[in-house]
């Protein structure tokens, strides 16, 4: 049977009455002996019968058609087997979320690097070289390369907004910032490089892989592939990092796909390093202009922000810029506007917290501005201009700690030593500042089915096709289910990514905790409720602790209720209308505290803090670490992180982990994270709410601010290298 | 060619291209999936394993060179059930999230420690000089090599630290 | 990776014998082997020169040391003389690549590490080093990292290395075998290039030459020495300015210094006028600032890297302030 909701009014707090103390606790990951002996397997580490490697090849011009490829360059190599360029192959990876094939094609090259074939050969070494050799001659168009100067613009009509009157309100006010950021193209890198391997039994097709969110996955594939859904099973059970860029079925797997079949065996693709870079999502770079104005309070009358962001062609995806800055502060003057510039570059999508991981770097940093300009301290600025309801719709917030959030933090950093005053602190060569920046991401739910299963000998299966990226899946359910059945943690196990499985919604945006974590506690009110019919109580009265059921004055060991067999029983939730009816995000506040070199302008975080409210927390380490992985995020966004083009023919330049300058250990302070206790009823039946991104939402406008509280220099085009900040540095 | 390797005390002849690199050579020819391959070139430290106690970067080094070479592998270190106290730490400390770079990080940290031990000195150590102590920041550049993407450094530096000073402590 | 022919060789004599037209030494591989998985480098020999007898550090007849081709950088790094008598190759090495790479790279290859430029990286684009005549892709593209000093309208690289930086700073000399098994030796200022118009060729050496060792001159008495690197990351980058300065005060006046550059240009910079400037004189922050404009004197931004001249200014200042224990002028 199934236990179905549908998210249309604030739920009950079922879980503060289960009492178990398991969810919440800071248990270990479950998966985490097999981690770290190197024996959980990922996407290419297995070895098939007959398995093939391919090798997939890159185009070399950045917009153009392929006019032929010279399979006799390559095909009496050792080794080889096939050369495939096929109308299917992917142009670029499937957007988050599409559920259908992205834009398809090998023919037509819209930027460079864009896959364009396969090369299939008995070992990876011979598939790798003659990739290498493979002769591929182009009919080159003018490209597109550059953002700011590209011909064509789009304007989204979901990215504009227009309320009063911003110019006047602007012009009237005590105090203004009008002011202009920008943040470059970043890439997820995540360390496990993109990988498949596609093995076909008949017209069943399985495909080992590395992604994010399997039910979309799979139907992007069978669309892809022009088969049907039912027979494409994809396995993902460990995922080494996705942060957005495995969320959509990507080259590799089809071409794995169509390699496979038509060679009868199985093929293994991984994509080198330098592919992931190329051939996978980027992090559109952004240009925002922010207007805030305030009254003599500090109260905003204006608010403005107005970015130019890019995509490919064909692509309705735009990074949603201003995404947090819609619901954080009010004023009623308001104006919003996105354009998009159509340019050959790789494929621009979601990389962790898509918005309000750039959204905010501006945003943060321009209330830095206007505080200092109002004469106000940040914090304040900040609490001055909380909404009692959304400035533009009206509606009310669900639960919000945002306050609290600021004044613990400002306690816990020692907040008040800080010095309003630019570059008052100094240590021999180093100047030393602090800055804070708030912290805000849009809550989302998401369809999610799951399916419990409690076994007589007081064990419980929780199986579904949602994925563990890194981000603690098989630690939260397998609490979850615990603290529902009144079973201890290591009697649970969570079986997950295999799309035979009810499907969940996969990991991205967030949402993935929550949904999937209430399937499964839907699923686990349905055993409850057979427990309780069995026992002879209300499902109310019912309480389960160490494998015995009471109700009443009834008490039964629980393998006397399920002589049976065991009971099995799916959640299935469905968002609603709380979505509408509540602007719903999680909150937190962040504090940096950097050491500015006074004659190189490098700088160093030293502290870090971050203080979150995110509704019910699953599991206190595993969320702790997604807000430490964010913040890290945030740290390589304001001092490190920048993909750059060459202004010629737009191609990446700095394609590997060499010259991507992701944050490396010394780079990280030891990173404190603190939580606030908060229900989110609106959220969803467990109260939680989204935590992966939330971390990295503000984190870096934090550093960038305390770049300048350090020496007076104010970055606005992220990141702030040392370059940017020696030019602001006196004469030695 | 053919090649004989000593791997985690085993024996191993194998008849591989001589391009195969010892990652290659230890993930696809004998099972030994533990070692990962994050950039191939040397720049992340997940295929970090140990060659006659010292760490090295596996992908950017030819099996055939590490002939009488004695090769230690994650799964040389511990097994679930019987973990290494370092590998004990990283699950208590959650210094890993999705697990790719760990067995790497572990690798790393196990030979640092020791180098540490010997008295070699890091960028960042105040002298050249005299015995190292093993604070945040030296363990921190040491174990630079190791990208971590969902940056669980907090956690790992605690493991690395609570790993040497227990080791510490044994002396 | 293009296929080859892989020779062990047993002993320098026949290393140089194996080593024709088409053949590469790999001791370490760390730059090699990234090169040849681009195939940016297709060797179609490899001599393995690793069990070759060149592990060594010992101490020279006139008091300096003679470091083994083979000896790695880790153990270079923290051999005792070296940490006692050259502490600025101690902290150069130790301030390059990582712990893993420094255990296989060795003293021999870090000499001859190739360019990180980008376009030398990706064989789809122009590079004069990489294909003599395409180009330089890096001139009018993405040039962060490239050189401000010495470069040419043919290529803009920079060397890479830490380690050469300070052996240039310390007058080190290159032990070499020839093809022809005649040994001899090389002034480390003549064993890099400046690009000119054959960027290709970045040493002198001469094909089949295998470098056996670096020889250190006796450690001069009563120095100063420091190694200081100036990066995009806290670690594990490469240098955008680098300084390497071995410095003696004779009373309150610069008794002798050396001074030699990373980042700066194709090879180690050093500049015999600048210490010129220096030597003899009282230290103040107007003679550093002599010293640097003659070292900046033709310094040449491409757009990307313009930084780097104020860089160089500020950090060879900060450097000479710390090794005259000079305060900054108010």
């Amino acid at each position: 049977m199934t236990t179905y909701l549908k998210m249309d009014a604030p739920q009950p707090r079922h879980l503060d009455e289960t009492a178990q103390g398991v969810l919440g606790a800071p248990q270990d990951r479950p998966e985490g002996p097999l981690k770290v002996s190197g024996r959980a397997v990922y996407a290419a580490e297995h070895e098939l019968d007959n398995m093939a490697d391919g090798f997939l090849v890159r185009a070399t011009i950045s917009k153009g058609r392929v006019v032929r490829i010279d399979e006799a360059s390559v095909k009496a190599m050792p080794g080889v087997l096939a050369v495939i360029s096929d109308e299917r192959f992917l142009r670029n990876p499937a957007q988050g979320g599409a559920g259908a094939a992205p834009v398809q094609g090998a023919a037509e090259v819209a930027y460079f690097g864009q896959p364009i074939a396969v090369v299939v050969a008995e070992t990876f070494e011979q598939a790798r070289h003659a990739a290498r050799s493979l002769k591929v001659e182009y009919a080159v168009e003018e490209a597109d390369v550059d953002p700011e100067t590209a011909s064509k613009v789009d304007t989204p009509d979901r990215r504009q907004l227009d309320q009063g009157d911003i110019a006047a309100a602007m012009g009237d006010a005590p105090h203004a910032v009008d002011v202009t950021y920008t943040t470059p193209v970043q890439s997820s890198a995540p360390m496990e490089p993109h990988a498949s391997i596609a093995e076909w039994d008949g017209d069943r097709l399985i495909l080992r892989g590395s992604y994010q969110m399997l039910k979309f996955n799979r139907a992007e594939l069978a669309d892809s592939l022009g088969i049907s859904a039912q027979n494409v099973r994809i396995l993902s059970p460990y995922v080494g990092g996705g942060f957005g860029s495995k969320l959509g079925i990507a080259p590799e797997a089809v071409a794995a796909s169509i390699a496979a079949q038509e060679l009868g065996r199985p093929v293994r693709v991984v994509m080198a390093r330098q592919q992931v870079f190329e051939g996978t999502m980027r992090r559109s770079e952004t240009r925002q202009r922010i207007r805030l104005a305030a009254d003599t309070e500090g109260r905003l009358t204006a608010l403005g922000q107005e970015d130019r962001v890019s995509n490919l062609v064909g692509e309705s995806f735009s990074e949603p810029t201003a995404q947090a800055t819609h619901f954080l502060y009010g004023g009623e003057n308001r104006r919003f506007k996105q354009e998009v510039a159509r340019v050959n570059r790789t494929c621009a999508g979601s990389v962790r917290a898509p918005g309000e991981a750039v959204g905010m770097l501006a945003l943060e940093c321009a209330m830095d501005e206007l505080a200092e300009a109002a004469g106000l301290d940040p914090i304040e600025l900040r609490k001055r201009n909380i909404p009692d309801l959304h400035p533009e719709s009206g509606i009310q917030y669900s639960a919000r700690s945002l306050a609290a959030c600021l004044d613990e933090g400002a306690r816990r950093f020692g907040w008040s030593e800080r010095s309003p005053e630019p570059g008052q602190r100094r240590e021999g060569e180093w100047l030393i500042g602090l800055g804070m920046a708030t912290a805000a991401r849009a809550n989302v739910l998401s369809e999610a089915q799951a399916r419990v299963t409690l076994h007589p000998d007081g064990t419980a299966l929780v199986e579904t096709d949602m994925t563990d990226i890194g981000t603690g899946t098989y630690a939260v359910l397998r609490q979850l289910v615990a603290e529902m059945l009144g079973l201890p943690s290591e009697k649970v196990e969570a079986r997950l990514g295999d799309t035979d499985l009810p499907p969940g919604p996969g990991s991205g945006g967030s949402w993935g905790a929550s949904s999937s974590g209430s399937a499964a506690f839907l699923a686990c009110r349905g055993i409850r409720q057979m427990l309780a019919t069995k026992l002879g109580c209300t499902a109310d009265e019912l309480r389960l602790q160490d494998g015995t059921a009471t109700g009443g004055n009834l008490r039964a060991p629980l393998a006397d209720l399920l002589t049976d067999g065991p009971m099995v029983e799916e959640g299935h939730l469905v968002p609603g209308t709380t979505a509408k009816e509540f602007s719903q995000a999680s909150y937190g506040a962040h504090f940096a505290e950097v050491a500015v070199n006074a004659t190189t302008g490098e700088t160093r975080v030293r502290r870090m803090l971050g203080v979150f409210a995110a509704g019910r927390i699953l599991n206190e380490k595993t969320a702790r670490s997604q807000c430490q992985g964010g913040m890290v995020w945030g740290i390589g966004a304001a001092l490190t992180e920048e993909i750059a083009h060459d202004p010629r023919d737009g191609h990446i330049v700095n394609r590997d982990l060499a010259e991507y300058h992701v944050p490396v250990n010394l780079d990280v302070p030891q990173i404190e994270v603190a939580f606030l206790d908060e229900r989110d009823d609106a959220a969803c039946p467990i109260q939680s709410k989204g935590i992966g991104e939330l971390g990295i939402s503000g984190a870096g406008a934090a550093v960038v601010n305390a770049i300048y509280n350090a020496c007076g220099v104010r970055v606005r085009e992220y990141p702030a290298t040392l370059d940017k900040v020696l030019a602001g540095l006196p004469a030695l | 060619m053919e090649i004989t390797l000593d791997i985690n005390g085993d024996r191993q002849v194998l008849d591989l291209d001589p391009r195969t690199s010892l990652l290659d050579a230890l993930r696809h020819h004998l099972g030994l999936t533990g070692s990962k391959k994050g950039c191939d070139h040397g720049q992340c430290g997940a295929c970090t394993i140990l060659v006659n106690g010292r760490r090295i970067n596996s992908c950017l080094t030819l099996a055939a060179m590490h002939e009488d070479d004695e090769i230690t592998t994650i799964e040389g270190i511990g097994r679930p059930g019987h973990l290494a106290p370092l590998q004990e730490g990283f699950v208590r400390h959650d210094g890993f999230q999705c697990g790719y770079c760990t067995p790497g990080q572990i690798m790393s940290a196990t030979a640092m420690i020791e180098e540490a031990r010997e008295g070699w000195p890091s960028y960042v150590s105040p002298s050249l000089e005299g015995d190292i102590e093993l604070s945040d920041e030296e363990i921190a550049e040491r174990m630079s090599g190791n990208l971590c993407r969902c940056a669980a450094y907090t956690g790992i530096v605690q493991a690395i630290r609570e790993a040497a000073e227990t080791r510490e402590a044994a002396e | 990776m293009r296929p080859f022919d892989y020779i062990r060789a047993d002993a320098p004599a026949t290393a140089t014998k194996e080593a024709g037209a088409g053949a590469r030494y790999i001791a370490g591989g760390t730059n090699l082997l990234d090169l040849m998985k681009l195939e940016v480098m297709t060797p179609e020999r490899l001599v393995d020169i690793t069990r070759l007898d060149l592990r060594d550090v010992e101490r020279t007849p006139e008091g300096g040391l003679k470091i083994g081709a083979l000896v790695t950088n880790s153990d270079l790094a923290a051999h005792p003389d070296v940490r006692r008598d050259y502490p600025v190759l101690s902290r150069a090495l130790l301030s390059g690549a990582t712990g893993q790479l420094r255990n296989k790279a060795t003293a021999g290859g870090n000499l001859l590490q190739r360019t990180r430029c980008y376009y030398f990286y990706d064989p789809a684009q122009p590079c004069n080093k990489r294909d003599p005549g395409s180009g330089c892709g890096a001139i009018g593209g993405f040039n962060r990292i490239h050189a401000i000093l010495g470069a040419s309208e043919h290529c803009i690289a920079t060397h890479p290395s830490d380690m050469a930086v300070a052996m240039r700073a310390l007058d080190a000399e290159i032990e070499v075998e020839g093809a022809d098994g005649a040994g001899r030796r090389i002034p480390i200022a003549d064993l890099h290039r400046l690009p000119s118009d054959t960027p290709q060729d970045e040493t002198t050496l001469a094909p089949g030459d295998l470098i056996t060792a670096v020889i250190l001159p006796p450690p001069a008495k009563n120095t100063f020495q420091a190694y200081r690197k100036v990066r995009d990351r806290a670690s594990y980058a490469f240098a955008l300015v680098s300084v390497a300065c071995v410095l003696r005060m004779d009373g309150d006046r610069i008794g002798g210094v050396a001074l030699a550059f990373g980042g700066l240009a194709h090879k180690p910079w050093r500049d015999p006028e600048v210490e010129a400037t220096l030597t003899g004189e009282s230290p103040s922050d107007d003679l550093f600032d002599k010293a640097a404009d003659t070292l900046l004197r033709e310094a040449q931004g491409q757009g990307g890297n313009d930084f780097k001249i104020p860089l160089a200014r500020r950090t060879l200042k900060a450097v000479l302030r710390e090794a005259t224990q000079t305060e900054a002028a108010a």
